[in-house]
């Protein structure tokens, strides 16, 4: 597990991908920064964190379209799947490996918080859990991303696969809205992904929100490895 | 060691391994010998757990690959037929990645350098794999089915894309790692089977077609009492004076081979030597014999008539 991590880390920066991500990614979010925040004069990093969502949204389906599609097309899957790793631990292993990654983007929050703090008083308690929800959704993408990966051998279609699943999950609203009973609109308003990460953005740290998350991850790498295990038997 | 009983895969409609068994024995190397497209690879794709089988099971060391595969994948070291290798690594990098994705307790850096030792990968250690020509790269691939010291090497046609030079080495090595590995090794080429294997498996359409050690094989498809013989003079009479010898069962003329000059296929019952009789009786008639050999066959002869499906029996057309 901790193998494969290593290794899908050192791929991601032996190319520009892992050193272009994080350069965008720290673009993006001091532009939000410097717009919605620093420009009004306010501590309130709300709007950052709503925006971040969108930023994760279509840039994580390019940290992950690789994870598996290329091991397919290269058949270098062959060796993984010849040697004695279980398929969760290989699928954990390129988990670990984007979130790593996703981590070092993420913290970059604690030196916003240190520039804020030079101006006015900081609520470190709402960072940290936006923080928190920032690396939660992050993976809730990176889950799905490698998920689509694994259906392919293009990085295009995983790439565009994933955005567009994401872009689906967003949706949710929209759909609730247009549910004829009102049973369905509940049903749907309470899978919205936008909904549970924006109590996030408010200060809110709720645990259903948390285990909600985690249990799309958790279903996610589940189906990961379950394509694998069909692939071997189909 | 290794023990296939009514191995199955099936593609859809197509059945790509149709119900086929074979035991490896420890210390044993075995060629996998067919065509292309005959079920090497799909067989060998079983053997290491990279696909199932539909229906047939295969054990590595009394281990079942499906019930058990972590287990069974420890004691293999599989080559297929691309070698898995990232081309965003180097060769020490990559070797290292394997080192620990078999967990091997072998101290590492002397178990690696021994290993480029022994495929001649030393003076690439530390370049892109990416950048190294095919032959290399196809080494380096050898390299990483050696790390951790597996019991079993499976490789999938390892000498591809060599040049002739690598080809022997790899095939020195192969014999070499046989003495104390059990070794499957497939490929449509004979000779390197030939060269390398104790027992050939040949394998077409699917199905076992033959199953015997190297020297048996050659043996038993060719037949002594089966004879080529060159003779000049009239075909007819000559005929008719063969067929006059007891135990002759079938005479056949091939080809005027040269002018006057007839080739003959003779076939006596099994197990009788009709040498010295056809002797004696052509040159009682004052025909020379310009040629007698017994009609055995090369492996090559033997191998093309198992895989397209002729008659193996050496004379008839």
């Amino acid at each position: 597990m901790l193998a494969i991590m290593k290794r899908e880390l050192l791929s991601y920066f032996t190319s520009p991908l892992g050193y272009v991500f994080v350069a965008v990614y720290y673009l993006f979010s001091g532009l939000f920064l410097f717009l919605f925040t620093l420009s009004y004069q306010s501590a309130n990093m709300e709007t950052v964190y709503t925006g971040m969502f969108f930023v994760m949204m279509i840039m994580i389906p390019i940290l992950t379209m690789r994870l598996m599609a290329e091991e397919n097309r290269q058949k270098t899957d062959q060796l993984l799947l010849t040697s004695p790793v279980s398929l969760p631990r290989l699928v954990i292993g390129k988990f670990l490996s984007a979130f790593a990654i996703l981590l070092v983007c993420t913290l970059i929050f604690l030196v916003y918080g240190l520039v804020l703090s030079g101006f006015a008083t900081v609520n470190w308690a709402i960072i940290l859990g936006n923080i928190f929800g920032m690396l939660l959704i992050g993976s809730v993408f990176i889950a799905s991303g490698l998920f689509i990966s694994t259906l392919t051998e293009n990085q295009m279609i995983s790439a565009v696969g994933s955005i567009g699943l994401n872009i689906a999950f967003i949706l949710i609203d929209s759909f609730a809205a247009v549910m004829p009973a009102k049973f369905l609109q509940e049903l749907f308003s309470s899978l919205s992904f936008f909904a549970k990460y924006s109590q996030f953005t408010l200060g809110v740290f709720s645990l259903s929100n948390i285990f909600f998350f985690l249990s799309v991850i958790f279903i996610f790498i589940f189906l990961t490895v379950r394509v694998l295990e069909k692939r071997r038997w189909a | 060691m290794i023990e296939v009983k009514n191995l199955t895969k099936q593609y859809g409609s197509k059945l790509a391994v149709n119900n086929i068994s074979f035991s490896v024995k420890e210390g044993e190397i075995l060629g996998f010998l067919g065509p292309n497209g005959a079920g090497k690879s799909t067989t060998m794709n079983m053997l290491t757990g990279y696909i199932s089988s539909t229906s047939g099971t295969a054990t590595i060391n009394g281990i079942d690959v499906l019930e058990d595969p972590i287990a069974a994948k420890m004691h293999i070291g599989y080559l297929p037929e691309k070698p898995p290798v990232y081309g965003d690594m180097t060769v020490m990098e990559y070797l290292r990645f394997v080192y620990s994705l078999k967990k091997s307790k072998m101290p590492r850096e002397s178990h690696l350098a021994e290993i480029c030792e022994l495929v001649k990968i030393t003076e690439v250690r530390k370049r892109l794999i990416r950048n190294l020509s095919k032959g290399y790269q196809q080494r380096v691939g050898f390299a990483q089915a050696l790390v951790g010291n597996p019991n079993v090497l499976i490789l999938d046609e390892p000498t591809v894309g060599l040049d002739p030079k690598q080809i022997i080495e790899i095939r020195t090595l192969i014999k070499k790692l046989g003495k104390n590995h059990t070794v499957i090794l497939s490929s449509h080429i004979l000779p390197e089977i030939q060269a390398v294997c104790d027992r050939i498996v040949v394998i077409s359409s699917g199905s076992i077609v033959a199953n015997d050690s190297t020297d048996a094989l050659a043996k038993n498809m060719s037949a002594d009492h089966k004879l080529v013989v060159r003779t000049e003079g009239s075909s007819d009479d000559v005929k008719k004076l063969l067929s006059s010898i007891p135990g002759m069962d079938r005479v056949y003329v091939n080809r005027e081979a040269e002018p006057g000059v007839y080739e003959y296929y003779l076939e006596a019952t099994q197990g009788k030597d009709l040498r010295r009789e056809i002797s004696k009786k052509l040159s009682s008639r004052n025909y020379p014999i310009l040629m007698m050999k017994s009609n055995e066959l090369s492996l090559e002869e033997i191998f093309l008539k198992l895989t397209t499906g002729d008659n193996y029996g050496g004379v008839d057309k």
